[in-house]
């Protein structure tokens, strides 16, 4: 990675347009600095059925720009209906993530997007070859690479789809949000006084804040790290020989089909990559931009509404009171005594999160 | 072994951190020639279970015992026993004591316990002999000799005569930097039972002793300390391979005088600064009442732990088991003869000290 304010300045003058208000400049790899030409190839890649094994699943089939490029179910469903295990996770302001999936088994956009053409309940395909034949032998492919990489026949591979695909991705940004105008943009006037009084229990009381990170100049809403909130407990492996199963099963399949295959599996979070204790039942903490919009809720899509996830972290973790606090919960979370109001406050805070290109016309 | 640390965690460890099994214990022969002799066993320490009222606990000492028990039940291959290693109270209450061995109930296996003065200055240990373990006792296990002394009893007349009740005794001993408080003691006459206990070991046995203070002076002012340490290394020193594993500091710490290692084992409550970064010049920070903040105020568990230890050796390997930070190996090194850190005992990787205050 080059430093930030070079990969600014490398961005700004390859592709022409500034971070909203609110975000950072966007991190770029040294090796894949983003043109218009392969932003075009990578929407279209993105948007392209014919690389599921039905011709029916697209990249976008589960991060639908309508949905806030989430897809609105509890669990994605791939070829033929096939459901994986867990909530589809946004694409927008991927591109500031410092590790792809829940469980950040992979380190970059570029290497994530090789993972779901396989998967056999998202779009299974054997092999990534059936792509690779169509983008080098597809006119309009053609000209796309050639204009994109300046690359045709076999020098077209994998490489330059992925590097596509993370391009457009990186375009992908949402700031500029009631909040931002509100928090950077010094207009105090673009929250709701209700929203005002959710952002001051999202900082304190609430201890939101504490891993959906604000900064002095700019909120990804995410600490980049993986916590063991109560989500998926229910799930989890209860004893040594339940775990050791689930991990054999991660070494035999691999990660990416392992956790999408099987919930108890899917439920061992991060421990999935890193098989260490604190990891296990840990997962990515989510950004929470456009967050009104990418319902249901958590790694498993678990909850259905903003109330409900409040109600669980206001319960430490719990879907009710009367759930057992599960063992490895993560030490940040517990109860937080936040009143109803103070609960009903920090939803419309939650929405003032959302920018208005995604806002629902 | 011939190995050095290093190089045996290459090979033998990275080999077993590689394994189907979700935590690896390095499991080596004890004797080339005795597989039987090869065990591990896990250590935990210092919950500190705080009764609020009634049924009421501190939850984040709560969380942090069942969070050290439900990590060592996924330990494989499985420890050959536990420890727990004192102050399972805060205050020494039978409520205390009572939630604290329902949550180590838990533990699948045997668990051997040792006295804290947090357990201890209530009731002078009466409710803890009853119904949990003996103050001093030792026992055998594949070629190792044992030894549990109860190393935070004190002066009789600070004991039996200057307080107006219970209660008070406990607080008193409870706090950091009191002036009135009094040094932990072992005591003659544990001493003299350890002695003839001792007696029957051959001197080439490996000893274990598992204390709650440091059988070392470290620092009087929290009683990191105890008075008759010396005569109690006495005892030991005469044997080749002698470990002191020992709780109450809540940190990492270790130390080799002859041929007795010296080990501290985390704290699942919280962490205690090392005195030597707290005890600087003089400052104006308010004195310290309270356990400390973490370095992650967000993360409780933070800078906390337990350990599982093996004896491959016949000295202690202890493997810190830290939520959130980094794991530590502190082995027994042959080539230096005192135990080492296998990160940070090079000079160039270690942390250095904050002194800005």
């Amino acid at each position: 990675m080059l430093r930030v304010g070079v990969i600014a300045a490398t961005f700004v003058a390859c592709v022409a347009f500034a971070e909203p208000l609110g975000l950072p400049p966007v991190p770029i790899p040294a090796d894949n600095p983003p043109t218009p030409e392969k932003v075009k190839l990578g929407d279209k890649l993105f948007n392209d059925k014919r690389f599921s094994a039905t011709g029916e699943v697209s990249c976008a089939t589960c991060h639908d720009k309508e949905k806030g490029f989430t897809d609105g179910l509890q669990v994605s469903e791939g070829i033929n209906k096939l459901k994986g295990t867990r909530n589809a996770p946004t694409v927008v302001n991927a591109a500031y993530l410092k590790t792809q999936f829940w469980d950040g088994r992979e380190p970059t956009l570029e290497s994530q997007s090789t993972q779901p053409f396989l998967n056999p309940v998202e779009m299974a395909l054997p092999s990534h070859d059936p792509i690779v034949k169509i983008v080098r032998t597809d006119p309009e492919y053609i000209d796309l690479f050639k204009r994109a990489f300046g690359k045709t026949g076999d020098k077209v591979t994998m490489k330059e789809v992925t590097q596509a695909i993370a391009s457009f991705e990186r375009t992908l940004l949402a700031g500029n949000s009631p909040f931002d105008r509100y928090f950077y943009g010094g207009e105090k006037t673009a929250m709701s006084p209700v929203a005002i009084r959710g952002f001051d229990v999202f900082i304190n009381q609430g201890r939101c804040v504490s891993c959906h990170v604000i900064e002095q100049t700019q909120a990804l809403f995410t600490d980049n790290r993986f916590h063991m909130i109560g989500s998926g407990a229910k799930q989890m492996p209860k004893n040594l020989d339940d775990l050791a199963a689930a991990v054999e099963e991660v070494k035999k399949k691999g990660t990416d089909i392992a956790v999408l295959s099987n919930e108890k599996t899917s439920s061992l979070g991060r421990y999935a990559v890193t098989r260490d204790l604190t990891d296990i039942g840990a997962f990515k903490t989510p950004t929470l931009r456009n967050v009104a919009l990418t319902a249901p809720y958590l790694h498993d899509g678990s909850l259905k509404t903003l109330e409900e996830v409040i109600q669980f972290y206001n319960n430490g973790g719990r879907e009710k009171e009367t759930d057992p606090v599960p063992e490895l919960l993560s030490g940040g979370i517990r109860p937080l005594n936040l009143s109803n109001e103070q609960q009903a406050d920090l939803v419309e805070f939650l929405k003032a999160l959302t920018s208005p290109e995604f806002a629902k016309k | 072994m011939k190995m050095n640390r290093r190089a045996f965690l290459k090979t033998t460890g990275a080999a077993a951190m590689a394994s189907a099994l979700p935590i690896s214990l390095v499991r080596v022969a004890f004797g080339e020639k005795n597989p039987a002799k090869d065990f591990t066993f896990a250590y935990i320490s210092d919950a500190h279970i705080q009764q609020i009222e009634g049924s009421k606990f501190v939850r984040n000492w709560d969380m942090g015992l069942i969070r050290a028990v439900q990590e060592a039940n996924l330990l494989t291959p499985r420890p050959d026993f536990f420890f727990f290693g004192g102050d399972l109270a805060q205050l020494g209450k039978k409520e205390e004591l009572d939630h604290g061995l329902e949550i180590i109930s838990n533990l699948r296996g045997k668990v051997y316990y040792v006295m804290g003065e947090h357990d201890y200055y209530l009731d002078l240990g009466k409710y803890w002999e009853s119904k949990i373990s003996p103050l001093w006792y030792s026992f055998d296990h594949k070629g190792v000799h044992f030894v549990v002394l109860t190393s935070i009893l004190t002066y009789d007349e600070w004991t039996y005569h200057k307080w107006a009740t219970p209660m008070d005794r406990m607080l008193a001993m409870a706090r950091l930097d009191n002036p009135e408080g009094s040094p932990f003691l072992v005591g003659e006459k544990q001493r003299d039972w350890l002695k003839k206990d001792l007696e029957k070991v051959n001197k080439s046995t490996p000893l274990v002793v598992c204390s709650h203070s440091p059988l070392q002076k470290i620092y009087k002012g929290w009683n990191f300390w105890t008075d008759d340490a010396e005569s109690v290394q006495t005892l030991l020193k005469p044997f080749d391979k002698v470990t002191v594993i020992y709780g109450h500091v809540h940190q990492i710490q270790y130390n080799q005088v002859g041929s007795i290692s010296f080990h501290a084992v985390m704290a699942t409550a919280w962490p205690w600064p090392y005195p030597k970064s707290y005890v600087q010049q003089a400052n104006r920070l308010p004195r310290l009442t309270v356990p400390m903040n973490r370095a992650d105020p967000f993360f409780e568990r933070d800078a906390t732990g337990w350990q599982f230890i093996n004896v491959r050796t016949g000295n202690v390997d202890m493997e810190y088991q830290l939520p959130s930070n980094e794991n530590r190996s502190v082995a027994f090194s042959p080539k230096t003869g005192s135990p080492q850190d296998s990160k940070y005992q090079n000079v160039n990787r270690r942390v250095p000290p904050q002194n800005h205050y």
